[in-house]
């Protein structure tokens, strides 16, 4: 029971001092899990870290399940995950909440104006990193521009292009092996 | 019907979007146009407040889509529809830490699912960015620019690329003072 709590406030505590998730939660994590309370070594949390990045969903809240089970079982992963999610709840909700009492405000507007452009730059630079990193050779390089033409072009649900993505790899390198 | 809803379309985002926040975009593009939830453009407005608050970026946006849509209760669901595929994937994988790291099947689903998901967000924000940074529906080439914007963000761009360790919230900040200023 102890260890749950624990559990629950290291997450938290994760959760509330990571910004923007991903590579971002590494340092923290590191001092909670690693540092205060010896649950993992440093390497043990790189790998549930690429493991993370490799199943669905969101980094953060995967690698706060793998430890968590890790430390105490499936209870574990799941009181992890609540950790790493409540002060995104809390935060999220009171400034939602805040945002649609005065969004009507012209000066609000312009500045949510200002607001999307650099959003628009940062999301390009992040899809740009995503891109260098993926991107490896002509299949990878077919496989992004089909991806976004179809999106662009026809509207096709994202959840068909995943399926279809995870069909056209295993395929392409199974033709590799057999040449 | 409501709170139903968004358990099923966030449980269908944290099962398909695969590598971290940003891939969630493309799946609340979807929810935006099959729902009266929030637009489009709102979407920017999430983002920015997404990433300038702790927390997961994913976790953040499917919260506020959630409060959007159906207040306190609805942003319980979305989140916990978000993080409950993640949670029965991850229990079920660290029992086999091993085998689904060496696994051949799973390194070459993921050889197509990484630009696919790049490709995804990429065609998630084209429209978004038509609508940001020109005026869609112009009658002549020089009307559809929208110059102040493009200019914006030419300067936001160099930033973010120049300043890679600046936080986030530096550049929305500088956004809301530039969006005040100019009257955009």
């Amino acid at each position: 029971m102890q260890t749950l709590w624990q559990l629950y406030s290291s997450f938290f505590r994760v959760g509330i001092l990571t910004f923007g998730g991903g590579y971002a939660m590494l340092p923290m994590l590191t001092r909670e899990i690693v540092e205060r309370h010896a649950w993992a070594t440093e390497d043990d949390i790189m790998d549930y870290y690429v493991i993370a990045q490799c199943t669905p969903g969101v980094i953060a809240v995967n690698t706060a399940t793998f430890i968590g089970a890790r430390v105490a079982g499936n209870l574990g992963g799941l009181v992890a995950t609540l950790g790493v999610i409540s002060p995104s709840y809390l935060i999220i909700c009171a400034i939602a909440a805040f945002l649609r009492q005065f969004s009507h405000l012209a000066v609000v507007q312009h500045a949510f104006s200002g607001i999307s452009i650099a959003v628009c730059a940062m999301v390009l630079h992040a899809a740009w990193k995503l891109i260098a990193k993926s991107v490896v050779d002509k299949v990878t390089l077919a496989v992004l521009i089909v991806t976004a033409a179809l999106t662009i072009l026809f509207g096709i649900s994202p959840v068909l292009i995943v399926v279809a993505a995870t069909c056209v790899g295993i395929l392409a390198k199974r033709g590799e092996k057999e040449k | 019907m409501t709170f139903l809803l968004l358990i099923y379309e966030f449980f269908k985002t944290g099962l398909f979007a695969v590598g971290g926040g940003m891939a969630t975009v493309p799946f609340l593009k979807e929810i935006a146009r099959a729902y009266p939830w929030f637009t489009e453009n709102e979407l920017l407005d999430m983002i920015a407040v997404s990433e300038s608050t702790p927390g997961p970026i994913g976790v953040n946006m499917a919260t506020y889509s959630g409060f959007r849509a159906g207040g306190l209760l609805g942003a319980l669901c979305s989140t916990l529809a978000l993080v409950a595929p993640s949670i029965m994937i991850i229990l079920i994988v660290s029992r086999m830490m091993r085998q689904f790291q060496e696994n051949r099947l799973v390194q070459h689903a993921f050889y197509c699912l990484r630009p696919a998901s790049a490709g995804l967000i990429v065609g998630a924000m084209a429209s978004i960015y038509h609508e940001t940074l020109f005026h869609p529906g112009a009658a002549s080439l020089y009307e559809w620019l929208n110059l102040p914007a493009l200019m914006l963000f030419a300067l936001f761009l160099a930033g973010v690329i120049k300043f890679k360790k600046l936080h986030p919230i530096v550049f929305i900040a500088l956004g809301a003072a530039c969006g005040i200023v100019f009257q955009l």
